[in-house]
């Protein structure tokens, strides 16, 4: 069960979510899309179109050789000691894990139409009566729950039928849950009428994905919901949560440390599953940034303090943002406006 | 014997000494009755296998009474038959589609699993819980949540001289009081505490964490105080190393 916290505008987490969609139609998944904001159809329209793997690995290579033939010769002359590190790679060259693909495009319909699709779109489910037995949930979440259920009973995802074996997996899509448009009141007020809905359809759901071969990722946003208290219950109750922040709108646009990224990514929690330990990553600052055809998540890494005509008081800021970091050792120095001897 | 045993983790995750628990009772020949809220059964078979116990063929023996919270919960909302005209016993998880925040349904679950039969020959009852934290976001009200651990504390570790491990999730600053008001009720009434914290300084590769090992000798009325001992620890795949703070291997 993969969380994501929604940034403000929404813009980043819709665009995460449509490649996870992308990433099933190109590995022959089902898709089950559900929203309460836009039609399902009109989500799936809107795909970005998967780079095919030739292309794509060319224009790296090229880039990659250009980049190592220019400073292959420059050794480090201040900082040697840095010198027999490995090269930071900003794009990963070889892997065969996931595909990439090009936003500016959307994916061709001949690609799409042999992928098996399902949709909810609450506007249009609620004239059905729910027949799920009532447990004191919020009725948006339980017709949803109730059609997770039937896809996955119908479509053998939970191997209880043996004559219907499924090969492929089920990813299940659901966009800004929690948000007043599913009826829910977390958003809006600080102590809300049913404080529980919320928790409990996770919980059934996290039951539905761990009985059968799906996988989910929900966005949610999390800067409206007053009531941190549930942030907190939502975050133990799924496997991953990846905040994301991004810098539009806020004073972080224009703070030169982060001037080539358009927001940060936060990994709040990673699965641990089968086994004692997780696979954690060495750093835990990644930020992202869209370019024209390419979203990409990377390490943040501080730009060079080069210039000297850089005034104190922006060294201040620098020093106080780079305090924020996670980087595990500790207080860094902090950077005072008067220098004393 | 007849001991409560509280584990509580702050920023990171404690399921490891869970995991460390269900296999040391069942080694030990124990009967358990273990009620896994958040994880399924492949999950902690798996686990355990790599520290040498086998959970089915625990099971199987009726060494091992198992809870999966998640099945229970779907068979009682989905499900078209109710358990009850199945196995003639109302579902545990009940109070989720009830109105009432009552969590006898699942005490009674608990007595019956451990009230020893005639044929068994296992040594004392042991009832494990992972994690105590979810049952408040299922809609438990938090005294309901205490009077289930008091029923069992009853039943559990006085009549049946069994123990009880438990584990809940904590934050320092944390908005959820209602998770806290329960953390802290459980806090003055155990045994022994075993509170695992994240590093405050940071996320490290070789020390996952600190381990508070708190025997709460204070309670037995000899006028001494708590004893406190801390210890970090580093997860691998098989196994967890203690060591004393400061003294990683990566250190030494």
């Amino acid at each position: 069960l993969v969380f994501t916290e929604e940034d403000k505008y929404g813009l980043y987490s819709h665009l995460l979510f449509k490649y996870f969609l992308a990433e099933g139609v190109v590995c022959g998944h089902d898709l089950f899309v559900a929203s309460a904001k836009e039609h399902p159809d009109n989500i799936l329209k809107e795909l970005p179109a998967p780079l095919l793997d030739d292309t794509y690995r060319n224009e790296l290579g090229e880039e990659a050789t250009a980049v190592k033939s220019n400073d292959f010769q420059d050794s480090m002359k201040i900082a040697w000691r840095y010198q027999n590190l490995p090269k930071m790679e900003a794009s990963p060259t070889s892997t065969k894990f996931g595909h990439y693909y090009d936003v500016s495009k959307t994916m061709s319909p001949e690609l799409f139409q042999s992928t098996k699709w399902h949709s909810f779109y609450l506007p249009e489910e609620l004239s059905s009566q729910p027949k799920m037995k009532s447990c004191n949930m919020n009725s948006a979440y339980i017709r949803l729950l109730q059609s997770i259920q039937r896809i996955i009973y119908q479509e053998g995802f939970d191997g209880s039928d043996p004559q219907k074996k499924q090969k492929t997996i089920l990813r299940i899509g659901i966009q800004s849950l929690g948000s007043m448009l599913w009826g829910d009141d977390i958003c809006s007020s600080e102590t809300p009428e049913d404080t529980h809905s919320l928790t409990k359809f996770l919980y059934v759901l996290r039951g539905l994905l761990r009985k059968s071969l799906s996988a989910c990722i929900i966005t949610l946003p999390a800067h409206l919901i007053q009531n941190k208290a549930i942030m907190e219950r939502v975050t133990n109750l799924s496997d991953t949560v990846v905040g994301l922040e991004s810098f539009i709108g806020s004073e972080r646009e224009t703070n030169p440390l982060y001037k080539d990224y358009h927001g940060l990514v936060h990994v709040h929690q990673i699965p641990r599953l089968n086994s004692l330990i997780c696979d954690v990553s060495d750093t835990k600052d990644l930020a992202f940034r869209l370019k024209r055809k390419q979203f990409t998540i990377e390490r943040l890494h501080l730009p060079p303090d080069l210039s000297d005509t850089v005034s104190r008081a922006s060294k201040q800021d620098l020093a106080e943002s780079a305090k924020l970091l996670s980087s595990g050792c500790g207080a860094m120095a902090i950077g005072k406006k008067h220098l004393d001897f | 014997q007849g001991k409560f045993t509280l584990l509580r983790d702050t920023r990171t995750d404690g399921s490891f000494l869970v995991h460390h628990f269900l296999s040391f009772y069942l080694r030990a020949g124990c009967k358990v009755c273990f009620l896994a809220l958040l994880q399924s059964f492949s999950h902690y078979n798996i686990v355990a296998q790599k520290l040498g116990v086998s959970l089915a063929a625990a099971r199987e023996r009726g060494q091992l009474v198992f809870l999966e919270g998640l099945k229970s919960c779907l068979d009682l909302l989905f499900g078209e038959e109710t358990e009850e005209e199945q196995t003639g016993q109302p579902s545990p998880l009940q109070f989720i589609s009830e109105s009432a925040s009552n969590l006898k349904a699942l005490f009674d679950f608990v007595q019956t699993s451990l009230t020893p039969t005639s044929g068994d020959s296992w040594k004392g009852p042991v009832l494990l819980v992972d994690d105590l934290s979810v049952l408040l976001s299922l809609g438990a009200a938090p005294v309901a949540v205490l009077d289930f651990i008091h029923y069992c504390r009853v039943a559990v570790c006085s009549q049946l001289k069994g123990n009880i491990v438990v584990l809940v999730h904590s934050n320092e600053d944390s908005e959820d009081e209602e998770n806290e008001l329960v953390v802290n009720s459980l806090c003055h009434h155990s045994d022994l505490i075993l509170w695992v914290e994240g590093l405050a300084t940071g996320f490290c590769k070789d020390v996952h964490g600190e381990i508070k090992i708190i025997k709460r000798v204070s309670l037995e009325l000899r006028a001494e105080q708590d004893h406190v001992q801390i210890y970090q620890y580093k997860i691998q795949d098989k196994n967890v190393t203690f060591f004393a703070r400061g003294l990683s291997a990566a250190v030494l």
